[in-house]
């Protein structure tokens, strides 16, 4: 990683985490390293490090954060979190991090593609006529095709 | 039959679609066992998949789903460990949250639903341990199946996060999974890296990890000697039984390791017949394993 710029940190950024749900501890992080320890991704891509992603969070670097692709890869697998000595919420902390990186107009295709068909069709796989002749031939139940109820909950805009 | 043993089932995205073998033999299981599982009508995705994008909607999806399942009355059962803590992760909030609970409320209303305390929500698995029991379950059993070395893999949200499910099993000695195989005959193996995560969730960001993290899980199993995997979550089984070609060609290796559902083994060992429990579905093939407790077709 290059050297930090301090002309470039943002304070506002810790601030505005420690009020979301999970990121209110995130100071108390001692860097112990057992999240990376404990961390699934760290063991086999390098570029994922929970501790180095607080860290530069506490030092306030907005954009680098935000708009980096290694956010991305955590798969809240809970491990960090539930070894944690200091009781930082990692795995809250980390969905919180992905939710502001969306707010500020960093999505990836996968990720957006999953939100507009979730807010959009109900469901990730859809069930169609079809699919319930494949689960009738088996003995299985159909299921309802429509998640009409989606457009209710999650009115279109304009 | 006692209210306690009805349920609404929860099927969630990914078992009608790419786990039909599991949800066959979960149904088939609980029906020998005397649970009824009440299907849940126009449910939609749990909010899991959604989580790291908008939280807020995630809420409204857990609750919607919840809110059915009060209006028929039943607990919820849930298939995926996903769907089980996206669920129970809302109750959680949403019962110790007043504020949320009226946002997810107003939108509910649209639906004409409401969100009320108590929903109690828990896994397949969890249920035929905490109100069956391995004792009772393994009086249903016919054949005994000693030839098969299981490495268990519990996966993540069947038992993370812990504050959730109430002091049910142990995170870092988990033994629910190990007590319900081990009653069908089949030695428990252990492995090194028991624990680790599938990968699964950050399969459509990075395919490449994603698969590493699965290989390594792979690896390991077939490093402690075990003939077969077993799993109680379909994204896992997307991860090591779909996807397990795919990282044989990646990364150059073989593994040809079966992967079944925990009903599909509870399933065997109660004496269903190999289609009644979806076998013919799964990716890597069962048959030479499996072939001394099924007549020869």
């Amino acid at each position: 990683m290059p050297d930090i710029d301090l002309g470039k940190t943002d304070p506002n950024f810790m601030r505005e985490l420690t009020k979301r749900p999970g990121g209110e501890r995130i100071s108390a992080c001692l860097t112990c390293q057992t999240c990376v320890a404990s961390c699934p991704i760290t063991e086999v891509n390098g570029t994922f490090n929970p501790a180095r992603i607080i860290r530069m969070t506490l030092y306030g670097l907005r954009e680098e954060v935000l708009g980096g692709d290694f956010i991305w890869l955590c798969t809240s697998c809970y491990a960090c979190q539930e070894r944690c000595p200091q009781g930082v919420r990692i795995t809250e902390f980390m969905t919180q991090l992905k939710n502001m990186a969306v707010e500020a107009g960093y999505i990836p295709s996968g990720v957006k593609a999953q939100l507009d068909l979730v807010t959009g069709q109900g469901r990730i796989y859809p069930i169609d006529d079809f699919d319930n002749k494949k689960r009738n031939k088996i003995d299985l139940p159909s299921l309802p095709t429509s998640c009409d109820v989606v457009e209710k909950i999650f009115p279109k805009e304009g | 039959m006692k209210k306690s043993s009805r349920y609404s089932l929860f099927l969630g995205c990914t078992i009608p679609a790419r786990g039909r073998n599991y949800e066959l033999s979960a149904r088939k299981v609980a029906a020998q066992l005397g649970l009824e599982l009440v299907d849940m009508d126009e449910y939609i995705c749990c909010g899991f998949p959604i989580k790291s994008a908008d939280l807020s909607s995630a809420l409204i999806l857990a609750a919607y789903n919840l809110a059915l399942a009060k209006k028929q009355g039943l607990d919820v059962c849930t298939l995926c460990s996903s769907c089980t803590s996206a669920l129970t992760e809302a109750v959680h909030h949403l019962d110790k949250d007043e504020n949320a609970r009226e946002v997810v409320n107003k939108s509910l209303a649209k639906a004409g639903l409401v969100y009320e305390s108590p929903v109690r929500v828990r896994h397949f698995a969890r249920i035929l341990y905490e109100e069956i029991g391995p004792d009772a379950i393994q009086k249903h059993f016919q054949k005994d199946l000693s030839d098969l070395h299981i490495a268990i893999h519990y996966g993540c949200h069947y038992l993370k996060p812990s504050e959730i499910y109430d002091g049910f099993d142990n995170v870092e000695n988990p033994k629910t999974l190990d007590a319900l195989v081990s009653i069908t005959g089949a030695k428990v193996v252990d492995y090194a890296g028991k624990k680790r995560c599938c990968g699964g969730p950050i399969l459509p960001i990075d395919e490449k990890t994603a698969l590493a993290v699965a290989k390594q899980k792979l690896d390991d199993i077939v490093a402690a000697g075990a003939n077969a995997m077993c799993l109680v979550c379909p994204f896992c089984a997307v991860m090591y039984d779909s996807n397990q070609k795919g990282i044989e060609t990646e990364f150059e290796t073989s593994y040809n390791l079966p992967v079944l559902y925990l009903p599909q083994l509870l399933g065997i060992a109660m004496g269903f017949d190999r289609k009644e429990l979806g076998l013919n579905m799964n990716v890597v093939k069962t048959k030479d394993l499996l072939a001394g407790y099924f007549d020869k077709e």
